[in-house]
């Protein structure tokens, strides 16, 4: 009976917390709520600084063209986010197939993304959408599922 | 028996050790952060009294990792420490060890339980695909101190509960925020989680229960969640009631994280309403 009482309270308190720090009206689009270009630019930019010291993942990109790299992921991150920009890079499949990416891989470059985000001050709801979104590419760039 | 048991437990601990330190050292950091979960009261990765489809610590495929935890959950006539340690191979296999020592104050004895676990990922991930991440498991368990569960009709000093369990996390799922989702079904002839010993004198048992958890994420380091542990109710003498919490899950890094749970365990032994607080410290790697 107390449980039930608390178990109640608990989620009245969850439910209007989560709401009340919903600070995104749902009108705003993604692209909006993550700052437009210039924000997906600055959030591009931390992320390639996070990812200059991920052991796991830099061995990789080491003959990599980084300009290149950071205007694709800048308008692929812009098109995921329905924002209008074109992204002319390779199809995700196509990109990281060969490279034989493990999730550990995969999960260390989410844990960059996060780190971005985070020090961009985006809020944790807009953060989870686009990481939702982010994480449906997975089937595409890991080659040993699981 | 009891010395065979801790000679046995102590064989169990060292070649757990051995398998550890054998196996590559990759740093062992690869899952993403909470997806470890929390040790629960038999010792496995789960959230406070129901194991999980998570495997302990931040090991990834190619790695080893694992978590050590104590664990005190106080309730009006009773005080449960568990002590508990587990270890992850390539987010594949579990193994744990966990000892339990109830404390009952009104007769100022208490009853300790030894349990041995294993835990095997089949398929799925907790955060990608479609499918929630799919474990089997056992508990193998030992109850110590066997003359108050004689004195109330069970059967057997040990027994083997067999789990099955499914979690899942969805990302942005509600307001913003990530759930948690795990379902645990067990095959059990254990009284009280083994504490009141096994089965009972009149042949009742064993049976099938089911538990479930729900947790919803604030932002990546705090959780808030509810737990449901449904009981068998084997022994003539004593009612045994299901479980529930309600707790709150702190993750600040990959090395700790604390539960902090308000549980209603029922009627516990003939004492009825057993309510009070739950705290858990676990470290991981
Ligand atoms: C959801 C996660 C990911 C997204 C959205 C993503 C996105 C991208 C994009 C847009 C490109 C540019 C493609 C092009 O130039 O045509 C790219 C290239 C690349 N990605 Fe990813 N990626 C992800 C995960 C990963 C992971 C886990 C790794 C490995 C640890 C990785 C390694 C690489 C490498 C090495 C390149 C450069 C290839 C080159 O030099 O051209 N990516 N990625």
């Amino acid at each position: 009976m107390n449980t039930a009482r608390a178990f109640l309270i608990t989620v009245a308190a969850v439910a209007c917390l989560a709401s009340c720090t919903t600070t995104s009206p749902p009108q705003r689009t993604l692209y909006q709520a993550l700052g437009e270009y210039e924000g997906i630019e600055a959030i591009t930019d931390s992320f390639l600084g996070e990812l200059a010291g991920n052991q796991q993942a830099l061995p990789l990109f080491l003959n990599s063209d980084i300009s290149r790299f950071r205007a694709q992921f800048i308008n692929h991150l812009c098109v995921t986010a329905n924002g209008p920009c074109t992204y002319e890079g390779d199809a995700m499949r196509e990109t990281h197939r060969g490279m034989g990416i493990s999730t550990a891989q995969f999960n260390s470059i989410v844990e960059n993304l996060i780190a971005a985000l985070e020090a961009n001050g985006v809020p944790t709801s807009t953060q989870n959408a686009l990481l939702q979104r982010l994480a449906r590419h997975y089937d595409e760039i890991v080659e040993e599922p699981f | 028996m009891s010395i065979f048991i801790r000679t046995f437990v102590l064989r169990y601990v060292t070649l757990l050790l051995t398998l550890g330190l054998a196996a590559p050292t990759v740093s062992a950091d690869s899952k993403i952060l909470a997806t470890a979960g929390g040790q629960q009261i038999e010792g496995q990765a789960g959230g406070g009294l129901v194991p999980w489809a998570l495997l302990a610590g931040y090991a990834e495929a190619g790695e080893w990792g694992g978590s050590v935890a104590v664990t005190g959950v106080r309730v009006d006539d009773f005080d449960l420490r568990v002590t508990g340690a587990a270890v992850n191979f390539g987010n594949r296999f579990e193994a744990s060890i966990a000892s339990q020592q109830l404390k009952v104050q009104p007769l100022n004895l208490s009853i300790d339980q030894d349990i041995l676990a294993m835990k095997w990922r089949v398929g799925g991930h907790v955060l990608y695909g479609n499918l929630p991440a799919v474990t089997v498991g056992a508990q193998a368990k030992w109850v110590r101190d066997f003359a108050i569960p004689e004195l109330l009709g069970a059967a057997d000093d040990h027994g083997i509960d067999f789990t099955a369990s499914a979690s899942k996390l969805w990302l942005n799922a509600l307001f913003g925020r990530n759930v948690f989702a795990n379902v645990t079904l067990r095959h059990t002839e254990a009284n009280q989680t083994g504490l009141l010993g096994f089965g009972a004198t009149d042949g009742s048992g064993p049976s099938w229960v089911a538990e479930g958890s729900v947790a919803l994420f604030l932002n990546h380091h705090w959780a808030l969640g509810a737990e449901y542990r449904q009981k068998p109710d084997h022994l003539a003498a004593v009612k045994e009631d299901d479980w529930r919490d309600v707790f709150l899950g702190w993750f600040p890094n990959k090395r700790f994280s604390v539960i902090a749970a308000y549980a209603d365990l029922g009627s516990i032994a003939g004492l009825t309403d057993q309510s009070g607080f739950y705290l858990s410290l676990q470290v991981t790697q």
